[in-house]
């Protein structure tokens, strides 16, 4: 049952992520980026971190995308015009792309075989136990990126600012 | 009987009763609003217009589902199912009474408990937004897509304050199960102050609740935040395009979205099945006493002093009165009084925030858009994160829980 979940959302996560790269218009391209985000988060479902799950789905599915279909809305972009691509790039580019992930797949496989399996519930992450461990062993890293967000979300301001005056 | 068949049987239970709320859930808002205008409202289908929903069901299906040609045809036919799909899902975490023993059979009364129940909640609702935009962009329509716009910036907007809201009691509570959440809400202080959480010490979440009902307003796109929809500037904004069944998906997903957030409510801050009084006191007659009421009042009305012109109501109304009389021995019967205690006073408790929702609808006029928001971010924004802070404060000088 979990290896039939798995094969399934593993296999629309991959065709989302191809329909992502391959569709012409920007809102279709979006989509599939939350087709994907969506069955990572199934994913991380049936390895039993249900919390992460959820933010995946309300961070990234829910509020990222969201304003990204907002922007593409916004801006009524069309659909991309197909621009001429150079007959070595459509030759090699599928070939070259299989050969890169295989060597980096074999690379992984022989210079750490322990880290290719995760298991079910193999590490306790209910809610209470990611934000205890973010807020004792690594307050410091979650503080940092806090004030990182905080500088990012002064500089937006800023720069809209200077379009308005 | 096992796993599958009780999960069967109680999910072909909650379906059947959600579908009937949603088409009757029109006909009470139509018949409450036309009540506060001074109008009678449906009366012609059936008794009391009671069958209106079926004759709306009927028209709706059998009218041409017409795709106009300028649509993005994939999308447009995608969003009306994601928004009713999304809309729909939600209900599978409520949990509408304790767990209770039926006919030998131990059972929770709810469709399933998940331990991150709350966020599951907000991730679904959240993914619902797509629905809207998608049907406001794909038409192809400028009020449409300004519909669609205004939707999902609204949405994303009351996210906030809704959020915040909700983990406050969230904090009171320590848990993100929605059973353990009810469950934390039992008993009562001095014996007659139910230990809800709009009630519950050491910080009570009334604010909370107020704020959490402000946003659910403007999450189901309802008066005064139906700027979606505002029929004076936008025609009917997202679905102007959509006919049919199309656009009955849309109203259906409003209304499921709306009981469930009721639903979320009263689990959150109003104590789920709990009854707002001990039992010693007699909680467990009020439905007995409110529905033999409710007979006594119709038979008046039907057979001693009938209301003139209307002369059918000779015969309704004696018909309803023993309906409701009947409903109130059923509450009687000891097997049954378990189950049915509990749901009562999760369905009333529901029902009267769903007439809350109806009742602002039919007095509050439309905010404008700026208006809009700036109150979420100026005013609601600032106030939960305020109460957040005061919430977290008394907790942490309360000291940890267990």
């Amino acid at each position: 049952m979990e290896l039939i979940l798995f094969l399934l959302f593993a296999a629309i996560a991959v065709a989302c992520g191809i329909s992502l790269v391959v569709q012409k218009h920007p809102i279709a391209s979006a989509l599939s980026l939350i087709g994907v985000m969506g069955s990572l988060a199934v994913l991380y479902l049936l390895l039993g971190a249900e919390f992460i799950a959820a933010v995946q789905m309300i961070v990234y599915a829910g509020a990222i995308m969201v304003l990204f279909v907002f922007v593409i809305m916004l801006l009524n972009a069309g659909a991309e015009s197909p621009i001429g691509k150079s007959w070595p790039s459509r030759l090699l580019g599928i070939p070259l792309l299989t050969i890169f992930l295989a060597l980096i797949a074999y690379l992984v496989q022989y210079y750490a075989p322990s880290l290719g399996v995760v298991r079910f519930g193999a590490v306790s992450t209910g809610a209470s136990e990611i934000g205890r461990s973010l807020f004792t062993k690594y307050l410091l890293p979650f503080e940092v990126t806090s004030i990182l967000v905080l500088i990012a979300i002064l500089g937006a301001i800023v720069l809209a600012r200077k379009e308005i005056d | 009987m096992n796993f599958f068949l009780i999960s069967l049987i109680k999910t072909g239970i909650v379906a059947g009763a959600l579908l009937t709320t949603l088409a009757y859930l029109q006909w009470i808002e139509r018949k409450v609003l036309a009540h506060i205008q001074l109008r009678l409202g449906p009366y012609r289908v059936g008794p009391h217009g009671l069958l209106q929903p079926l004759a709306d069901v009927i028209k709706l299906t059998t009218k041409e589902g017409y795709v106009p040609h300028h649509v993005n045809v994939f999308f447009y036919l995608l969003a009306p199912f994601l928004a009713v799909t999304c809309a729909l899902i939600s209900i599978c975490i409520i949990p509408f009474g304790p767990n209770v023993e039926i006919l030998g059979v131990r059972t929770d009364l709810g469709l399933t408990d998940l331990n991150i129940g709350v966020l599951f909640a907000l991730a679904i609702s959240s993914v619902g937004v797509y629905g809207v935009a998608l049907a406001g962009w794909s038409s192809n329509n400028k009020y449409s897509l300004m519909g669609g716009l205004r939707s999902s910036a609204q949405m994303i907007s009351y996210e906030l304050p809704m959020a915040i809201a909700l983990v406050s009691p969230l904090l009171l509570i320590n848990d993100l199960s929605l059973r353990t959440i009810v469950n934390e809400q039992t008993g009562y202080y001095l014996g007659f102050i139910p230990k809800w959480t709009i009630f519950q010490l050491p910080f009570p979440q009334i604010f909370s609740f107020i704020i959490f009902l402000i946003s659910s307003f403007a999450e189901t796109n309802r008066v005064p935040f139906d700027l979606p929809e505002a029929e004076n500037e936008l025609v009917a904004g997202f679905h102007t395009e959509y006919s049919s069944l199309g656009f009955a998906a849309f109203f259906m997903a409003e209304y499921a979205n709306m009981v469930t957030i009721t639903c979320m409510t009263t689990v959150l801050f109003l104590g789920g099945w709990h009854a707002p009084f001990p039992a010693e006191y007699g909680s467990d007659f009020v439905p007995v006493l409110l529905l033999l009421g409710a007979a006594a009042l119709l038979f008046y009305h039907g057979v001693v002093q009938p209301i003139k012109g209307r002369m059918w109501d000779r015969f309704t109304m004696p018909a309803f009165a023993l309906i409701a009389a009947g409903l109130a021995l059923v509450f009687l019967v000891p097997m049954l009084k378990p189950v049915l205690i509990p749901i009562f006073w999760f369905v009333s408790k529901t029902g009267f925030l769903l007439f809350v929702f109806i009742w602002v609808r039919g007095t509050l006029p439309r905010f404008r858009y700026d208006q809009l928001m700036s109150f979420t971010w100026k005013f609601l924004f600032p106030v939960s994160v305020v109460n957040l802070l005061i919430t977290a404060l008394a907790v942490a000088l309360q000291g940890p829980k267990h």
